[in-house]
């Protein structure tokens, strides 16, 4: 076990993935003499060589559709796309071509490619580079998709995702590259999309996924010390989810608060809070309960830009309204 | 070009030059936060283009885009309050140093996402071409953005409809750290646009009056109806990409090369350069001898001293916009909704629904 920073785990898990498989190469925007900008293919390329770590020009639709295509030989391409807010150019090759051909194929075509994106919102990126999305990706059959919050998950996930042979997105945060944390490389990992309980709790469990887990464990932490406990479950996987371990945390504490970054209209808390309320509404002893990004694009302006997402406060707020008024929402 | 002309074309480029270095500084200092893209010794492209354009003609541009906002006639004041995040910037805080937009000024805005400038002057020239008006829309964009689709499809189209678009590219050799031979095929970016017929030109962007003189007769086509002009500007940027990048994968030697090669030092050369005698007229070539002979009577010069005041007039706005910026108010989440709202007119729909 060592700690390293987000970027590295992704860097190692690159890095393990291509020595031990030759099918596998990278491709995307820098990624090689450059090294990626927030470094996860560094060194690559000297070790590799270009026709495995290959910068292309600005050509989001054309190197992702150029990724299914080999995938579709049989090679296992990792697709850098620089930001999630560019994968909207190949949302042509991921909905259309990456997410259809194998089952339009009867089968025929597995898709063994993994799509890399950062996401979320960063420090005063402007409106056009602080979205995540996550939600139009959610809708799309036939596409997985992982979130790591931890080092750990990001070597984890990144190496699951190179080996799978379905399409999958592997939506990185920002503000996450520089977060430090244990890789333990030998261990065995659980399956991509299993969730984890981070913290145990009695009274709601909250479930959060990437950046806002670590906001989350924050909040917990703060309402631990005023009687409120709260089980803190990872999605780590936001297609598929993970119901059984989020129904299984609801049934021990009735309540349940839901966290996401992204704007909460037609989110990835609609489905969570609408799904979950279907399977556990005879547990429920109060409404299940979003904290989410308002609906609106992100300022630019930085005390605008925090107050348009969630913070560890809100959270707060919203786990401590939720007890005392066992459940109303205004 | 009189002298008059000459002598603000050479203001502008000592006032961008000034502006982004008063930038980088706020930037280093904490005043500015997020990605801030700079233009120093990329000058003489904004400023012999958009000098050679008319205050009706519209604008489309990228995140680089401070000097073209500054060139264009949006005081200094307004665009670094803008970086600064402030409620008195251009985009009243909400829009940062990439998102730069003026109504008043036909200024359609600083786009993030590379390849975007295409379809907004595709559909602004659509629209001036729709009311047969003599605009002409100023589209700009980097070498690197030419590999987007958005650009073979809008070339297509504009050259299909003959749309009044300049297409100009601010060909800086990088695309972020790709260089140009290790991100396009054809890397004189001017070729690209013959397979649309599109007439095509390349100068040299780091001489203003080269890139002037260029702008001048593409637009003189477009007004006259021949339909999109193209123009690839050669040119160079000195720092990184953006302040996140140092440039570390740029040879020093081509770095001094541009530098060398200074579009301002060459500015200030030109505008000094000394009334010639009649030997000196009568020693250059034939064509050079015409070109000299017109340039030199129809605008004397500028002097030493004339310069030296402009660089310290520029100074003294430059450091008047970073006090207004440091010294605005902030927006607040009450004029983030008011913008919001205000673009999705929510009233009228409602209106028109019922
Ligand atoms: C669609 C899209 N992909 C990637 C990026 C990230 N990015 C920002 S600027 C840039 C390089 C652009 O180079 P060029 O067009 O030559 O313009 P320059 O910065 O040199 O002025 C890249 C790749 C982006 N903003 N949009």
């Amino acid at each position: 076990m060592s700690e390293m920073f987000y970027w590295q785990a992704l860097n190692r898990a690159m890095d393990a993935e291509m020595a031990a498989d030759e099918t596998v190469l990278t491709l995307g925007e820098d990624v090689g003499l450059y090294g990626g900008t927030y470094r996860v293919t560094e060194g690559l390329m000297a070790k590799y060589g270009e026709w495995r770590v290959r910068d292309t020009p600005i050509s989001e639709n054309s190197f992702t559709g150029l990724g299914v295509g080999a995938a579709m030989l049989g090679l296992r391409p990792v697709v850098e796309i620089m930001t999630i807010n560019f994968a909207l150019f190949a949302m042509d090759a991921i909905v259309n071509m990456a997410a259809k051909i194998p089952f339009m194929s009867g089968g025929q075509f597995p898709m063994p490619l993994t799509i890399r994106m950062p996401g979320g919102v960063a420090k005063q990126l402007g409106a056009q580079h602080s979205q995540r999305l996550e939600h139009m990706l959610m809708n799309v059959p036939g596409l997985r998709m992982a979130v790591p919050a931890t080092p750990q998950d990001a070597y984890w996930q990144l190496r699951q995702a190179i080996r799978s042979d379905d399409p999958v997105i592997v939506l990185e945060h920002e503000l996450l590259y520089f977060s430090k944390g244990g890789v333990d490389e030998m261990i065995s990992a659980p399956p991509i999309h299993q969730a984890l309980v981070r913290r145990q709790g009695r009274d709601i469990t909250c479930v959060a996924y990437s950046r806002m887990l670590p906001l989350a464990l924050q909040a917990a932490e703060a309402l631990a010390a005023e009687g409120i406990e709260l089980t803190v479950i990872d999605l780590r996987s936001l297609s598929p989810i993970d119901w059984d371990t989020c129904i299984a945390a609801v049934e021990q504490t009735h309540r349940c608060l839901i966290v996401e970054e992204d704007c909460r209209f037609a989110g990835a808390g609609a489905e969570l809070a609408a799904t979950l309320q279907e399977h556990c509404f005879y547990l429920l002893d109060a409404p299940i309960r979003r904290v989410a990004g308002m609906d609106i694009p992100t300022p630019f302006n930085g005390t605008l830009e925090a107050a348009s997402i969630p913070q560890a406060d809100d959270i707060v707020q919203a786990a401590r309204q939720m007890m005392a008024r066992n459940g109303a929402v205004r | 070009m009189d002298k008059t002309q000459m002598a603000a074309m050479l203001r502008d480029m000592l006032r961008a030059r000034a502006f982004e270095e008063a930038a980088a500084q706020a930037y280093a200092q904490g005043h500015i936060a997020g990605f801030l893209h700079l233009y120093p010794g990329e000058e003489a492209v904004a400023v012999g283009v958009l000098h050679a354009a008319e205050p009706g003609d519209y604008v489309v541009s990228t995140y680089r885009e401070h000097v073209h906002a500054l060139v264009r006639g949006i005081p200094a004041r307004q665009i670094m309050a803008e970086l600064h995040g402030k409620k008195t910037g251009i985009s009243g805080g909400m829009g940062g140093s990439m998102h730069l937009f003026d109504q008043d000024r036909r200024f359609l805005g600083g786009y993030a996402i590379v390849g975007e400038t295409f379809p907004i002057a595709l559909g602004a020239g659509y629209a001036v071409a729709y009311r047969k008006l003599p605009e002409a829309v100023l589209c700009f964009f980097g070498d690197g953005a030419v590999n987007q689709g958005t650009f073979h499809e809008s070339l297509n189209m504009a050259a299909l409809w003959k749309l009044p678009i300049f297409f100009i590219c601010e060909n800086n050799h990088y695309q972020i750290g790709t260089e140009i031979h290790r991100h396009s095929a054809i890397t004189e970016v001017y070729k690209r646009a013959c397979a649309y017929g599109i007439p095509a030109e390349k100068a040299d962007g780091m001489d203003v009056i080269a890139v002037h003189e260029a702008a001048a007769r593409a637009l003189v086509r477009i007004r006259a109806g021949e339909g999109p002009q193209f123009l690839e500007l050669e040119t160079y940027r000195y720092r990184g990409h953006s302040m996140a990048d140092s440039g570390s994968y740029r040879p020093n030697v081509e770095l001094n090369a541009y530098q060398a090669n200074d579009p301002i030092a060459a500015a200030v050369h030109e505008a000094e350069y000394p009334y010639p005698g009649i030997e000196a007229v009568a020693a250059a070539s034939a064509n050079s001898v015409t070109r000299f002979a017109d340039h030199c009577c129809q605008e004397g010069h500028l002097d030493d001293a004339t310069v030296e005041r402009m660089r310290r007039e520029v100074q003294e706005e430059v450091a008047d916009a970073v006090t207004f910026a440091e010294q605005s108010a902030a927006p607040d989440m009450e004029d983030a909704w008011k913008a919001f709202r205000s673009n999705r007119r929510f009233e009228t729909l409602m209106e028109v629904a019922r």
